[in-house]
């Protein structure tokens, strides 16, 4: 007798996708000039048309954001909160239509987008809900002001998470928004607007503008925001930073990473197993705080090398509507091009490569889960981030030299510890420079919690209490 | 379904010199994490079994199935009637599967046994002062003898848990070994009632313990203590099992026992074999799940499979 998963996909029939879509601009879709395809990375077919915005489609969202500004601002937390609530009911209402077209759009597997991207969109709006009322409590002292208008600008990785993350404590704190979906991934942003009329959110707090570089370059410059909050790449970021120099523009930026995933001699070997797949196997290793490199202790490097690998043939690759599908489709083919292109790098500078065995859809964009061992410090791909479901695999031999390595980038974002001994974890993390420091699990996310990095991964945070500050300054009088 | 007995390949002798030799090997293993193995456990009873699949997991369920009544009520009727379910579970359908054993207590072995005559279904008894245990050695030696005497094929028996969590590691181990000397060639499950070891760590180490012991299968539960089975303890087996089997040590069954109600349930089970221990242990020989009234679930969601509609519980026998 066989036991072998029959096909399970998800139907795709609650999604009504709409040929064309336009620009959200007070409140409602507006036409554009220019347009653009979006297709579903797992099987490249046509989804619909999106509207490019011009720089003067941004202007008019911009304008139509600041004059929103006024009431919104004026209105009593408690009020604003109501719209936040009623947005975080319909998210919860609308969590399957949410999740298949997120993984349409995106690639990932629908198991994430229903598991976890989704309820952790209406867990931030939830949050944020609750405080809308509680800003005294927000670290500002008493009365803090929300800045105005906040340009933002988000990836194509959780698309519609990183919405969340941009939007919900924008409004919660008083201001209004215009933002950016990032050029592959628009259309659950563009549900979201449809949702924002469901609550009849006031005219104009939400503006969502699509299109590429140009239209975020429009943003960002534009003379009338206070506040730019980027998700993306540290180049992006870096022009970023340089735009808003000498403007009296707040900025937040999160930006990439290569975090380093230390499993130590002790720890629980296959809940370390498993987080090591998580940490770089989740959502096709697009995740910026991904555990990309493994540093795991000499002593033990064989043993959980060999259990990785048996675990990694467990791995289903394909289909992301399958309900059994664990990695689905890498999102573009300029991400496959680059995945590739680092790879095939790591390979020509002499570390070893390893994938799991698996049989790759023709059509679309994939990538197999690959190891990399023999993997030394200089190596591009121990340094340079892949984004993608690669692993590179170094070794240490104490703590001190996972120390020293782990911190040995110009990123740090993240970082994962396993182990069972508890006072290992206090200094460990103690002496490592990442903002989100895991210990005995990986890539765990929460409203509660802030998350932003050091160095070259950025600066701000989002989430939590912390998550506030950047979209609020101390009262003015 | 013939079951084969197979010897350690290697003995530990120097693990098992002392207590303290012992009490070292067991608390050398890796830990568990509580949180992460309740995690990769509700992950994979996410999997969607569906159509194909759950026609092949229904019928798998119940080929691996011991059919159980352990009740102080059980006559020679009721072990009649549990017989009759085991070779014929759907009386209707003849291409229905019949179970892997019978699992009764040890007084009602002969009885069992002449009602499967000219069956291939195993009977299994349970032994050593089930479902406590309390009982001296000699006892529960006798139980066990007693129990093969009249032809069982499978010899479930308890661990002293008593012993295991003062740490007498060496008491349970040698027991474990009389008690296998005393099955002759019939199986033994050695049951670790694990809703009293509480700990996964101490699930793991009882793994172990058994299996160096000579256990043919580990079993979670007696179904008199709550919780019974639950899906990450039978994941924290069955990677014992794993890494057992990859230390070059011979194949040890799995046995969840206890609170397995539905067809749902079941499935998950093999999911969760199929993802750790992979095919070769997707067989009656290396699996089995001790349940009595999930049987009547698999059986209703096989005839809604074969014909679309649910038929309710009056048409699945009552036994």
């Amino acid at each position: 007798m066989s036991f072998e998963y029959a096909p399970a996909p998800e139907s795709t029939a609650i999604v009504k996708i709409k040929p064309t879509y336009g620009l959200f601009i007070n409140g409602v879709f507006v036409d554009g000039e220019k347009s653009f395809s979006t297709i579903n990375p797992a099987t490249e077919a046509h989804l619909a048309d999106i509207t490019e915005a011009s720089a003067a489609d941004v202007d008019r969202a911009v304008r139509a954001a600041r004059v929103a500004f006024g009431s919104w601002s004026k209105m009593r937390g408690a009020d604003r909160a109501k719209y936040l609530y009623r947005i975080a009911r319909i998210i919860q209402e609308r969590s399957r239509e949410l999740a298949v077209l997120e993984s349409m759009n995106n690639g990932k597997p629908i198991r994430e987008s229903r598991d976890v991207d989704v309820p952790l969109v209406a867990a931030h709006f939830f949050h944020y809900a609750g405080w809308a009322d509680k800003l005294d409590y927000a670290g500002l002292g008493a009365n803090p002001e929300p800045l105005g208008v906040a340009g933002q600008i988000i990836p194509w990785n959780f698309p519609l998470l990183m919405l969340a993350w941009k939007i919900a404590p924008a409004l919660a704190a008083g201001n209004t928004v215009v933002l950016k979906p990032a050029e592959t991934t628009p259309l659950t942003a563009l549900l979201f607007a449809e949702i924002c009329q469901q609550a009849d959110l006031p005219a104009g707090v939400v503006n969502i503008v699509t299109g590429a570089g140009e239209t975020g370059r429009a943003l960002v410059n534009h003379p009338d925001i206070n506040k730019v909050a980027f998700t993306g790449s540290t180049e992006v970021g870096r022009y970023i930073a340089q735009a808003v120099a000498g403007t009296n523009k707040k900025v937040t930026l999160e930006l990439g990473g290569k975090a380093a995933n230390i499993v130590f001699d002790d720890a629980a070997i296959d809940q370390a197993i498993e987080g090591i797949v998580n940490g770089i196997f989740f959502n096709q290793g697009h995740v910026c705080c991904a555990g990309s490199r493994l540093l795991v202790q000499e002593s033990i490097a064989e043993t959980v090398l060999g259990l990785l690998y048996e675990r990694m043939k467990n791995l289903r690759i394909g289909d992301p509507m399958d309900k059994n599908t664990d990695v689905g489709a890498i999102n573009s083919a300029a991400q496959l091009a680059k995945i590739r292109e680092l790879s095939d790098a790591g390979e020509a500078e002499g570390a070893d490569r390893w994938s799991a065995p698996c049989t790759l859809p023709e059509k679309g964009f994939w990538f197999p889960p690959t190891v990399f061992t023999n993997v030394s410090q200089v190596h591009r791909i121990a340094r340079e981030e892949v984004f993608g479901p690669v692993l590179s695999v170094l070794t240490f031999r104490t703590p001190d030299e996972a120390v020293e390595k782990a911190n040995n980038s110009p990123y740090g974002l993240s970082a994962g510890i396993w182990t069972e001994k508890g006072s290992r974890i206090l200094e460990m993390s103690s002496r490592l420079r990442a903002g989100v420091i895991w210990a005995n699990t990986f890539n765990k996310f929460d409203a509660t919690s802030p998350f932003g990095g050091y160095k070259e991964s950025g600066y701000g945070r989002e989430g939590g209490r912390q998550g506030l500050e950047p979209y609020l300054k101390a009262a003015s009088k | 379904m013939g079951l084969t007995t197979q010897a350690p390949s290697q003995t530990f002798s120097d693990e098992t010199r002392t207590n303290a030799s012992l009490t070292k090997f067991l608390h050398g293993l890796p830990g568990v994490d509580q949180v992460g193995a309740d995690e990769r456990a509700a992950m994979l009873s996410t999997r969607s079994i569906k159509t194909s699949a759950k026609a092949e997991g229904i019928d798998l369920a119940i080929s691996m199935i011991d059919l159980t009544t352990l009740e102080g009520m059980d006559t020679a009727g009721k072990i009649k009637t549990l017989c009759a379910k085991a070779m014929r579970p759907d009386p209707f359908d003849p291409t229905t599967p019949s179970v892997a054993a019978v699992c009764v207590y040890g007084d009602k072995v002969a009885q069992a046994k002449s009602y499967l005559t000219g069956s291939s279904i195993q009977v299994a008894a349970v032994a050593t002062a089930f479902p406590s245990g309390r009982a001296s050695r000699a006892v529960k030696l006798l139980d066990t003898s007693d129990a093969v005497a009249q032809g069982a094929d499978e010899i479930d028996m308890v661990i002293d848990r008593g012993a295991f969590l003062e740490g007498r590691y060496m008491d349970v181990f040698e027991e474990i070994q009389a008690i296998k000397v005393a099955c002759k060639s019939a199986h033994l499950k050695v049951i670790f009632e694990t809703g009293e070891l509480r700990t996964y760590d101490n699930v793991r180490r009882a793994s172990w313990l058994a299996m160096i012991a000579g256990a043919d299968f580990i079993k979670t539960s007696t179904g008199k203590v709550s919780p019974a089975a639950t899906l990450p303890v039978t994941l924290v087996m069955l990677q014992a099992i794993r890494d057992f089997h990859n230390a070059g040590q011979r194949k040890i069954g799995m046995k969840p026992a206890g609170g397995i109600r539905t067809a749902k349930d079941a499935l998950r089970y093999l999911v969760l074999v199929k993802e750790t221990l992979g095919d070769a242990w997707l067989t009656p020989d290396l699996f089995r799940l001790g349940a009595s009234s999930v049987l009547n679930d698999l059986l209703m969601q096989r005839k809604r499979l074969q014909t679309g509609a649910y038929s309710g519980p009056d048409y699945v026998t009552v036994d």
